[in-house]
């Protein structure tokens, strides 16, 4: 009796582990299976290089959606990087105790936010600021920015302020030694043994940025065009699914669902060089 | 500021630092001071907790619940799913195993995934191919495989926080592999699980690019698994794109950032628990 309780329980285990398998398997097999046929029928450097989506007049070209998810993401992270990182080396090596008992909270709380909530914000906060000192709409590449920015800030900040603290502290206390300061200690022989480990924060950071929907595509003006300043509107690959999948019919919905398997292959190709930074890590 | 005369750029670099410091903790501080202030007023507008939803009383009520209710169905789909593939990595597998493997990746990759795929996935599976259209049954799906790797890896980090000591224990006084688990590893590891699930909660509380496609945005309480039913969240979402009820959407707003305090607050007691 207790024999065959174990055999089933064994078997219900390991397929509860092959779940995960599975999941990823059916979600490539139905992305793919219905994204694949639309980009082979509108012509894979039709729909990559393309610069014009007019979906009702048979035009879809992605590449203002590729180049708006880029570059929203590369604001994000020249905005939000140095700060995060700052702010991470503050806390690690900076920062009293007692006050670390709020810091560490708040930006923890800063990671469970909704994006929902980001993208009401940016709407209420930024866009009228950008909007009052540039005379646009409000709506474009720099809120967008400045928005990802903020959200992928507690990623950036946990990630690197516990790579800084795996650092032995023989570096730094080597360092102060030799006669440096404080901070030259903390800059020049901690923080880039930790190196790695901030780059991998950094990756995470960049596969949270691109993947923002609901909050990007309240704030980037959604335009499907090439911007052409920062402070253009654009349109990011996941609004573009977000904003037009509730009505599209045949060819359309599938070219929608091929811009998803783009975002799809930018999030592995992010995945891969996380794990393989992780790997080198060890 | 004793030597820093002599030291002018590690001054520099101290104030660079601490500015970071001071810019982080401000805008949370901005963030959710200026919700609060511009939501809680509005926390007191006629009708907004009614148990009935009406076009002139964009009742969130409604929204509240169908959030527990996708909160508890979503956890008995993943949690027992998560924790038996935890199980097996942790407890029943050779180290090195090949299958062992390709489970962990399989799981990163899922973690990865922005949640606007998944919900464009559900949206294709349930809503279309199958045919059930906007359904809470399809929601909870989408979401159980989302938080799916967050409840395998915080449960196998808990396992593996388990001393060998405990399982030799056990096995000497001759008990059965799975009398040990259930008996002996699991109980000791609830707080590590719990923490997991917490985030999770967290993660199904905030979600709305994958539910807007899959259980739809209709605030009302579903009669069955079969119709359509939209989270808090979602409700803001839909708030925010009639235009006309920003009043409701600063109150939405309050409750979601209160209920993710809470879930901080509750995550950080865990945690502290788990550290003694």
């Amino acid at each position: 009796m207790t024999n065959l309780s174990e055999k089933v329980m064994r078997i219900i285990f390991m397929l509860s582990a092959t779940v995960s398998i599975l999941a990823v398997i059916v979600i490539c097999y139905f992305l793919f299976d219905q994204g694949l046929p639309a980009m082979v029928e509108i012509g894979v450097t039709n729909f990559l290089t393309g610069t014009l989506w007019k979906p009702l007049e048979g035009h879809f070209g992605i590449f203002p959606m590729i180049v708006g998810s880029i570059y929203v993401t590369a604001g994000a992270i020249i905005l939000g990087v140095p700060v995060g990182l700052l702010c991470a080396i503050f806390m690690a090596k900076f920062c009293p105790k007692r006050l670390y008992g709020v810091l560490k909270p708040a930006v923890d709380l800063l990671a469970g936010i909704p994006s929902i909530v980001y993208g009401f914000f940016a709407l209420m906060v930024i866009v009228p600021v950008v909007q009052d000192l540039t005379g646009t709409s409000g709506k474009g590449i720099l809120t967008a920015s400045i928005m990802l920015a903020i959200m992928i800030l507690p990623t950036i900040v946990s990630v690197s302020e516990a790579s800084i603290r795996a650092v032995p502290e023989s570096y730094y206390e080597g360092s102060l030694a030799l006669g440096a300061t404080h901070e030259r200690s903390v800059f020049f022989a901690t923080v880039p043994a930790a190196k790695s480990g901030i780059m991998a924060g950094v990756i995470l950071g960049v596969g949270r940025a691109i993947g923002e929907t609901m909050a990007v595509s309240m704030v980037a003006g959604n335009q499907p065009i090439l911007p052409d300043s920062i402070l253009s509107g654009v349109r990011t690959m996941t609004a573009n699914v977000i904003i037009e999948m509730g009505y599209a019919e045949g060819l359309h919905r599938e070219a929608l669902i091929a811009t998803a398997v783009v975002l799809f292959v930018f999030i592995l190709i992010i995945n891969i060089s996380f794990s393989l930074l992780k790997r080198r890590d060890k | 500021m004793k030597n820093y005369r002599h030291h002018p750029f590690s001054l520099l670099l101290r104030i660079l630092v601490t500015l970071s410091a001071v810019i982080t903790a401000g805008v949370v501080l901005f963030l959710i001071g200026y919700i609060l202030y511009h939501g809680v007023p509005n926390l007191t507008l006629p009708g907004l907790f009614s148990w009935k939803f009406t076009a002139e009383n964009q009742s969130m009520m409604p929204a509240i619940i169908n959030t527990v209710i996708m909160i508890v169905l979503t956890l008995m789909l993943a949690v027992p799913i998560g924790v038996f593939a935890a199980i097996y990595l942790v407890e029943y597998s050779k180290r090195g195993n090949r299958f062992v493997k390709i489970i962990r990746v399989t799981a990163e990759t899922l973690s990865g995934i922005p949640s606007i795929v998944y919900g464009l996935f559900g949206y294709i599976v349930f809503v279309i191919t199958l045919g059930w259209s906007f359904t809470l049954l399809s929601g909870v799906i989408t979401m159980a495989i989302m938080i799916l790797p967050l409840i395998m890896r915080t449960t196998e980090e808990a396992l593996m926080a388990v001393p060998d000591s405990f399982r030799e224990g056990s096995f000497g006084l001759g008990a059965g592999r799975l009398r040990t688990v259930f008996r002996i590893v699991l109980p000791s590891s609830i707080p590590g699980i719990l923490s997991g699930v917490i985030l999770a909660i967290g993660r199904i509380v905030g979600e709305s690019a994958a539910l807007i496609f899959t259980s739809g945005t209709n605030p009302v309480v579903p009669k069955s698994l079969f119709s359509s039913a939209s989270t808090l969240s979602v409700h803001l979402y839909t708030l925010l794109n009639e235009g006309r009820y920003t009043d409701q959407a600063y109150a939405t707003a309050v409750v979601l950032l209160i209920v993710v305090i809470i879930i901080n607050a509750l995550s950080s007691v865990v945690a502290k628990k788990l550290s003694r």
